[in-house]
This record gives structure tokens, sequence and C-alpha cells, in this order.
């Protein structure tokens, strides 16, 4: 598996990360050697097994339903560069 | 009945699969402790996991599992024992995590089927794919201001059930049908309070059309209906353009649409090109979720009964028609009703008298059953007036009015009122005898032969009664004096 500069323009796009086309060759070479290294793994048979989602065998611990938070507006707004009447405020988003 | 669309150059069969998303009723969040109450101030149900504040980790509510495993059983459902939580990453300013925590190759259900009740009283089984559960988004106001968007997070992170239909509906009908029974069972079960208006319940439909017998067109999804008129109008207009652009000779894209609610119509979302590159991948923050059998088998003794297994006691043990069984078994709080006011008297004429009178009256004063005056013993004791005779049906509509305006028993409003039927066949005989008398002219013209008099006679009994005369005696006793 390796990817080219198309590809590179793409992820970096679906994650909202402003990658200059003067960096996205580059980013393939180390992507690609990332990629490589990875590859190693192919080397073993997997055909049979399933894939794992955790390795350590426990289940997942749950909590009770009860109110426990909520009410720290203050606190939720404290990094937002802009906000008004208790709301984030962004550019306009709209389809 | 068939279901297949005239067009231009023949016949289309319609194919509709849906997703509904439905809010788990719980007090919090799937993955949080702050509330999910509706209608809170902007960002006061919000914690800073919700907010993905870094070095924040999600611990899952049990009763969302519950919940869900629940709705699984409802909808008889496989239960998974095992399930795994993933992350579907997309960009959005209502969404901080910049990725959605939902199931995707091992959701906590899988297949099932819901029974749909068809309006000519036949049933008609859809197949249920699966269902997960996953948080919801926040909320996003474009209204407010011309160049930004307000955003509330009050919804992020409250748990959602989507459960996924095969694509098994031929009809706009069908699908709301569909969502109607799904909704009926989920309020049944608890699980979801279905409240369309607050968003509660919504879905995205998946339409395609075909020749009948071909192979599935291409489909196109149409996102977040709230309504069922809304979800009806989305797939008749997809359908009217799906077959249009067929017959000119041109392809459907598969694609998202959106829905326009002021002029009915669908429209293709435009940053469509990245729309369907989410790169789940497993949940790091999260170990997969494993249930015991014994937890499934204990929900599983605790469901109540559902209305599919109330309908079929209502139409073959009490011998209802199919159509009052539906609407009486529709909502958990109607049944529950009609089992109390029907127990112990004829349970057809309870049928009759609460899907014409009751909900007739109901619906003409915005009343909700559970805020109406009149008790399920109240109208179970005036259908028992009407059984034992002591009241006409005619007066009963009367006495029901009197009932659901002032809350008073049946038997109370006929002693008040002196509304007890005359059945005494001297009394009637001698108000006979007056109106024979009053009318000789009439008998004459009865006993000539023109026999349509005799309803006239029965009226004029029956007002010298003020209604409260024996409908059958006096039948009986004016054809004999009459007659004789």
């Amino acid at each position: 598996m390796s990817v080219d500069k198309a590809t590179v323009a793409r992820i970096a796009r679906l994650a909202r990360i402003n990658v200059p086309e003067d960096r996205q060759e580059q980013l393939v070479g180390e992507l690609n050697g990332i990629l490589d290294w990875i590859a190693e793994l192919d080397e073993v048979d997997t055909g049979a097994v399933e894939p794992l989602a955790s390795v350590t065998g426990h289940g997942l611990p749950r909590r009770s339903d009860e109110v426990t938070d909520g009410n720290r507006v203050d606190e939720v707004l404290a990094n937002v560069p802009e906000t008004a009447g208790g709301f984030f405020v962004v550019p306009k988003v709209v389809e | 009945m068939s279901n297949l669309v005239e067009g231009r150059t023949g016949e289309w069969e319609v194919v509709i699969g849906l997703e509904v998303h439905a809010q788990v009723s719980t007090s919090a969040k799937l993955f949080s402790g702050a509330p999910t109450a509706f209608g809170a101030d902007p960002n006061a149900n919000v914690s800073l996991v919700d907010a993905a504040m870094p070095g924040m980790l999600p611990v899952i509510n049990q009763e969302c599992v519950r919940q869900a495993i629940r709705t699984g059983l409802g909808l008889n459902a496989e239960i998974n024992l095992f399930s795994v939580f993933d992350r579907k990453n997309y960009f959005y300013a209502d969404l901080p995590q910049g990725y959605q925590i939902s199931q995707y190759k091992q959701p906590i259900v899988g297949e099932g089927t819901l029974r749909l009740d068809m309006p000519d009283g036949t049933t008609r089984d859809i197949g249920i794919e699966r269902l997960h559960l996953e948080q919801d988004a926040g909320k996003s106001m474009h209204d407010q201001h011309p160049s930004k968007s307000y955003i509330d997070l009050n919804r992020t992170g409250v748990a959602l059930m989507e459960i996924v239909s095969k694509p098994d509906m031929r009809s706009a009908a069908e699908a709301a049908a569909y969502v109607k029974k799904l909704r009926s069972i989920l309020r049944y079960l608890g699980t979801c309070d279905g409240n369309m208006e607050e968003g509660s319940l919504r879905a995205d439909v998946n339409v395609s059309v075909r020749r009948p017998g071909d192979e599935f067109g291409t489909r196109t999804e149409t996102k977040n209906l709230n309504s069922m008129r809304f979800i009806q109008q989305a797939i008749d207009y997809e359908v009217a353009r799906q077959i249009e652009i067929i017959e000119d000779g041109g392809e459907i894209d598969q694609e998202t649409r959106l829905f326009d609610t002021g002029t009915g119509t669908t429209r293709a979302m435009r940053s469509k090109e990245d729309a369907h590159d989410y790169r789940y991948f497993p949940d790091p923050d999260l170990l997969p979720l494993v249930i015991d059998q014994s937890e499934v088998d204990e929900l599983s003794a605790g469901l109540p009964e559902l209305p599919d297994a109330i309908r079929d006691r209502l139409t073959s043990e009490y011998g209802l028609s199919a159509y009052d069984a539906a609407v009486i078994t529709e909502e958990r709080e109607t049944a529950a009703f009609y089992e109390a006011a029907s127990a112990g008297r004829d349970r057809k004429l309870v049928a009759n008298w609460m899907t014409v009178e009751l909900f007739g009256a109901l619906n003409k004063s915005g009343e909700s059953l559970g805020a109406c005056k009149v008790s399920p013993e109240a109208l179970g004791g005036l259908v028992g007036l009407i059984e034992d005779g002591t009241i006409s049906g005619k007066i009963a509509k009367d006495v029901f009015a009197d009932m659901f305006e002032t809350g008073k028993d049946a038997a109370t409003i006929v002693e008040e009122k002196g509304l007890k039927q005359v059945s005494d066949s001297g009394a009637i005989e001698a108000m006979i005898d007056e109106v024979i008398a009053a009318n000789g002219d009439k008998v004459e013209e009865y006993r000539g032969g023109k026999d349509k008099l005799f309803g006239f006679f029965v009226g004029q009994v029956m007002k010298a009664s003020k209604g409260q005369a024996n409908p059958g005696m006096v039948n009986q006793l004016l054809r004999a004096k009459l007659d004789g």
C-alpha cells in the first residue's frame, strides 16, 4: 500500500490541515516510509484471525444513569473566540 | 392492492428503506453525566466530555445499553452480546470531537422484524437490518446573523438508536405505517418518547425505483425528516423525480439529498465529494461492549405486552375488528384504558364507544386521554347501562356528552336528569294510545296501505316519551296496535 500526492492532499483536506502544494511531495515520501514499515506485518498470515478491538479482555465499564454534570457554560465557552448569548459563534456553515 | 406507479413508459416499482434515529429515553447522556432534558438554556447541558476538551474520556451510561437491548427485543431482533464502538470522522461545527462515536461493523442489535398494520386490515412484515447506539450532534442555528452560525451543544452526546430497515417498503404509505408502528413500539417499551416535533424521532429515507421484477435501481438518501407528512412528501417527490430522469434517458446519482419543508421538494447536498469518507475505526477510548445473556433474559422478562400481542388478543378473544384493534393499541395508555373500561362489559360495544364517541370528543376538545374527565370505569359504567336496558343508545350519547363535560358517572347523570329508559309496557301503551287518538287521519292512511307512516308514529311516541321509551318495545307495541 502506498499513497500519491493526490491522496495526501485529500487526507489533508478531510482532516482540515493546511498542507501547501510544495510540502505535499515530501509528505508522500514520509507517509510511504511509514506504510512500508507497517507492511512488514503482511508477512504474518492473519486470514483466519478476527479483528481485535481491545487487548485487555475486559468488558466496557458502565456508569449509572444519573445527571452528574452540566451547568458550566462559562467553562465550556472559556476558550471560544466568539460567543453570543451562551452560543458558540462560528463562520456561517450552511447547506 | 398494487403499489406500482404509472410512468410515461410503463409501470415502476418503488423501493424504500428507512434509517430512523430515535433518542434514547434516559436522564443523562450516552458517555457523559450531562442531562438530556429538552429546552435548556444554550450550552447548559454540556459537560467537558461533550465539549471534547482534551483528556476527557467517555464512560458509557448503562441505561442506554439496557434501552437498546429492550428495543431490540421489542423488534424480535437478535441481541449481539459483543459489540464495538467506532469513530465516524467528519468535520462540522456542531461536532466538537471531529468524530461521532457510533457502531459500524458490530452493532448491539442485529436482524429483526416489524409488523405493519395496513389500513385494509392486512399485515405485512418489514425486515429490520440492525440497531446501533451512537451520539447525537449539536444544533446549528443559521438565521441569527448574516455571516455567522450559532452553535448549541446541548444535544451533543445524547444517546440515539439508529434503527435501519431492510429495503422492504413499496410505497410512501407503507413507509409512514412503518414509522408509526416503530414509534408505537418504542413508546410501549419506554425507550424513546417518540416526540417528532422535539426531534426525538427523525428519519432518513432511501428511495429508488425499478421496473417490476428488475434488480434494485440506484438510490438516493433524503436526510432528517421529522414528521410523517414530510416523510411521505419526500418519498413522493423523489419517486416522481427519479422516474422522470430515467424515462428521459438519464441516470440517478447515488447521493444525499435535503428536504425543503417549504416547497415539499428535495435537492442534492452541495458538498458531496467527501460525504461518505468517514474513515471508521474502533474507538481506542472504549473497550468492546460485552453483555451477559442473563441481562438480556432479565430485560426480556420485564418487557410490557406489546401492541401486536394486544391487537391479536383483541381480535381473536374479544372479536374486535382489525381497525378498532389497531386504533386502540397504537398507544399504551389507550390500550390500558380500553382494558379497564371493557372488563366485564360488552367488549365490542366499549370499543365502539371509545373509538367513536370518546375519541371524537377528545379530537374536538384537543384534550389528551390522560387529561380526560371520563375514567375507564365511568365509560364501562355507561356501556353497562346500555347493556342492561336502563338507557337507550341514543340517550347514552347525551349522557356521555354530560360525562365528558362534568366528569360525573353515567348512573348519577341518569338519576339526576331522570333519563331512565321507559320499559314499562303499560306506560308505553298509554303514550301510543294518545298518539293514535291525536292522529286519526294518519292512522286511516296507514291502514289504507301507506306503510311508510310507521316511522312517523315511532317518532311521535319517542317524542312523547322525551326519547326515553325503549325503542324495541315501542316498535313491537305500536305495530300490534296499528295492525291489530
